[in-house]
């Protein structure tokens, strides 16, 4: 540390349309400093890192390179400024080997640059690293390393644009244990090489140990940057979660019936989803907190027959249910409402009737499948006129309307349907503010006729608000129950946060 | 340009209906085919006579039934590339069935039509099931079709000159009976009844709603409790029904199964299809736009042979006015 600035971004301000996504953002990076980005999903961390990466463009603000102001109008010129990301979702082509992804689009050539110089290739990708100090064959294919490898290969290739800034998203999201002392290790060699590192993480402990700073963002705004050594683990959360909760009229939701409705037990997907059980109860809003990544859609996806688990049981009204497909969740009246709505919720193309008919066709059609058009015409006029979706008519196509009158439409097809377990993966995601207390509102009346919900949720005040109970999910655990009584953003936060320990293997 | 109607319908709320696309590139393909017919009629005096038109109609019945068959599938966002061979596996097996083994010609038929049932029937099963891509699954399936095809019949064509009246399944005019001189064959008639039914199948029940529903987002319609497996499974059967039919007719009308022809009719049924307004991403498409695309294909090869275009030639010309459909419908999709 006690290196030379590398990176000040001050007052930086971007909006969307409807969201001002940062207001008078502060970052700064010194050269041999790993310097954490905190805060909860939607609070401006990717945003704040892609203005920096010349993926979008503030609006306000300056930021200055060594000292001198710069503009980064896009993503080429930070790679040229030695600015890379490591995301998440890595981006490496599989079938090509390490040290041809390392130089793909820059391949060293020879003899009037008619073939690929094969031998210096393998020269280059050998001194990089050695840099790093890294054992890797450079001729092995991508598709046959681990993903902490690849993740290797991925900081070799950012550190071969001569990176002095490295920004990693999540970078031990995927990683085991010892995979992630691994990942330590270089991180300690590059910041002796002076390399900058900014390292967004939820987990605490990881946090602790490997950063030198922490930068706290908060709902689009700068919180604070303080010393690591200097805080505690609570202090940071309280910084995160800091705002004051708004109790918008928590309605006295009639207790819910002791009655169950579905019980999950000991559900196992390789490791995306690890023994999870619970319960839902009759006219129940049941809550699902968690971090990104933690496993949430996964379990309700498995829940739904969606995607195809290795364990597990359910049970609906008390019988034992197989549900190997959504066409069996459906039949047992569970219905998902997806996070996606224009990929998996509804059909973009087509009109408001047929979205909201299309999951009981076989419910609207005659002798000899003639399908009863009038009957269905009849049916989405009486879910417009119930959910109150504002639409032309009934024929107007869906891609029309607004994102929370998308979703009405959603929550339509499955009331057609008559589906009294319904799934709710971020009910109000992409909706805007006024729409949102509008889904709410709907939410409490389906709950009070008596269906029972599963409300996935990344907002902490959205969950407080809404559920009965609250389950919340870590690393495809459930790492906790919370009653609505008991449950407070800081006590989500912990669990969240809260990483199982793996054996020693 | 603006896609409404002028002074036209207007919903409840008092905004222009804008027309559905489908109807917009059908009306396109309509106009296209009057446009066609208008020209080749000034061009040539021999253009518009009554045995010109029903020799043209003549010629559009099987790729017709082919081309009804294949919009199913490619509404679902699928394709069939084995409807061509298929088509003639159906034709040798129904001289199979009524030659070789002297079945009586209505079951013959029947048999004939089940063939391009059950080849439709395994494509869909391994695109289901196997989950290998329609094109490839069907890819396969042409070949085998194509191969079985030679096996069966030994290479050689089958003829139906024991049984006379199978000829008249085509080239007989049941109208001719009912209303003397107006003398259009069953073929014609055959390929319209099959239009009718594929239309009211596709716009009135409830496999028609599944096809448009897959090819409109797959995905969403799985997870709205559809069995997309099954019904993917019928929407590539009810493509084969069609194609059987269009071996029986082709069989008839040339009153032989020959084992040899049959390739490359798969793509001249999607050209239609494609002329006809239905979108090969799925989701859209029309019975009544395959029908003109069809009939804009039949026309136009008439027409340029009736101007004495060589033949060569034609095919160029046809290529292009494919070229040119489909570059309309992108067109008008960008403008939106």
């Amino acid at each position: 540390m006690n290196g030379k600035q590398l990176i000040l971004m001050e007052g930086i301000t971007k909006s969307f349309p409807g969201v001002k996504a940062l207001n008078s953002c502060r970052f700064e990076l010194l050269a041999g400093e790993v310097h954490a980005l905190v805060g909860e999903n939607g609070a401006g961390k990717s945003t704040m890192m892609k203005v920096l990466t010349g993926v979008y463009q503030k609006d306000e603000g300056r930021i200055a390179y060594l000292g001198k102001d710069t503009e980064i109008p896009d993503t080429r010129t930070a790679q040229d400024l030695g600015i890379s990301m490591i995301h998440q979702e890595l981006n490496l082509a599989p079938d090509l080997t390490v040290a041809q992804n390392i130089f793909i689009g820059r391949e060293p050539r020879r003899a009037f640059k008619l073939f690929l110089d094969e031998k210096k290739l393998h020269e280059k990708v050998m001194e990089l690293f050695r840099r790093m100090n890294l054992q890797l064959d450079p001729r092995k294919l991508v598709s046959e390393l681990t993903v902490a490898k690849q993740q290797m290969v991925e900081i070799a290739k950012a550190l071969s644009f001569n990176a002095r800034v490295l920004i990693m998203d999540e970078p031990t999201a995927a990683l085991s244990d010892s995979e992630i002392e691994d990942l330590f290790v270089i991180i300690e060699e590059l910041k002796r090489n002076g390399v900058g590192i900014v390292y967004i993480s939820h987990r605490m402990d990881e946090l602790k140990r490997i950063t030198d700073r922490i930068t706290v963002m908060r709902d689009g705004t700068y919180i604070d940057t303080v010393r690591t050594g200097e805080v505690t683990t609570d202090q940071i959360i309280s910084m995160m979660v800091g705002r004051a909760v708004y109790h918008e009229s928590v309605p006295d939701a009639k207790a819910a019936s002791e009655q169950v409705v579905l019980e999950v037990k000991g559900v196992n997907r390789g490791s995306a989803l690890k023994n999870i059980g619970f319960s839902l109860r009759k006219g129940e809003i049941l809550g699902v907190a968690g971090l990104v990544g933690a496993g949430r859609t996964e379990m309700a996806r498995a829940v739904f027959g969606a995607d195809p688990v290795d364990s597990g049981e359910i049970a609906v009204h008390g019988r034992k249910a197989l549900i190997r497909s959504p066409y069996d969740a459906v039949k047992h009246g569970i219905g998902y409402l997806s996070e996606d709505r224009k990929q998996f919720g509804c059909m973009v193309d087509m009109d408001v009737k047929t979205n909201v008919a299309v999951a009981s066709y076989g419910a609207f059609s005659g002798p000899f499948g003639f399908m009863k058009d009038g009957a269905i015409q009849v049916a989405s006029e009486k879910i417009v006129e119930t959910l109150r979706v504002k639409t032309p008519g009934v024929g107007q196509t869906v891609k029309f309307l607004s994102g929370g009158n998308q979703q009405k439409v959603v929550i339509g097809k499955w009331l057609t349907r008559d589906c009294d377990i319904l799934i709710f993966d971020e009910p109000t995601r992409g909706i805007d503010v006024g729409a949102k207390s509008e889904i709410y509102k709907l939410l409490d009346e389906l709950a009070e006729q008596g269906k029972s919900i599963i409300m996935i949720s990344s907002e902490l005040p959205e969950i407080l608000r809404m559920s009965h109970r609250i389950l919340v999910m870590c690393e495809g655990r459930i790492t906790g129950e919370l009653s609505r009584s008991e449950a407070t953003q800081e006590r989500i936060m912990e669990l969240a946060t809260k990483r199982v320990l793996k054996e020693v293997m | 340009m603006k896609l409404t109607l002028a002074g036209s319908k207007a919903d409840k709320a008092g905004n222009p209906v804008q027309l559905k696309s489908g109807a917009l590139q059908q009306l396109l393909a309509f106009t296209s085919l009057v446009v066609l017919v208008v020209f080749f009629s000034l061009s040539s005096s021999n253009f518009f006579g009554f045995s010109n038109i029903v020799g043209i109609l003549l010629s559009t019945a099987v790729i017709g039934v082919l081309a009804l068959g294949s919009t199913f599938v490619i509404i679902t966002g699928g394709i069939d590339l084995s409807v061509g061979t298929v088509m003639t596996l159906s034709a040798v097996m129904t001289g199979v069935f009524i030659t070789f083994w002297g079945v009586p010609v209505p079951l013959g038929i029947l048999g004939g039509i089940l063939t391009g049932a059950f080849c439709g029937l395994l494509s869909g099963l391994s695109i289901a099931k196997l989950k290998i891509p329609p094109f490839i699954a069907t890819l396969a399936m042409m070949m085998i079709a194509k191969g079985l095809a030679l096996v069966i019949s030994g290479t050689k064509p089958i003829y139906f000159n024991d049984s006379p009246v199978f000829r008249e399944i085509a080239l007989g005019s049941l109208l001719n009976s009912i209303i003397p001189g107006f003398k259009i064959p069953n073929a014609v008639l055959v390929f319209f009844l099959a239009a009718i039914v594929g239309a009211v199948l596709l716009a009135k029940t409830i496999v028609g709603r599944y096809n448009f529903a897959l090819g409109s987002n797959e995905e969403a319609t799985r997870l709205s409790g559809v069995n997309v497996d099954k019904w993917k499974i019928v929407i590539y059967t009810i493509t084969g029904v069609f194609t059987g039919l269009a071996g029986v007719l082709m069989a008839s009308r040339l009153n032989s199964a020959q084992p040899a022809l049959g390739m490359g009719y798969e793509l001249e049924a999607i050209a239609a299809v494609v002329i006809g307004g239905t979108s090969l991403s799925g989701g859209k498409g029309t019975i009544v736009g395959t029908v003109i695309g069809a009939l804009i294909m039949s026309v136009l090869t008439n027409g340029l042979r009736i101007m004495s275009v060589p033949q060569e030639w034609q095919t160029v010309v046809v290529g292009f006015v494919i070229l040119l459909a489909v570059y309309a419908d992108i067109l008008r999709r960008r403008k939106k």
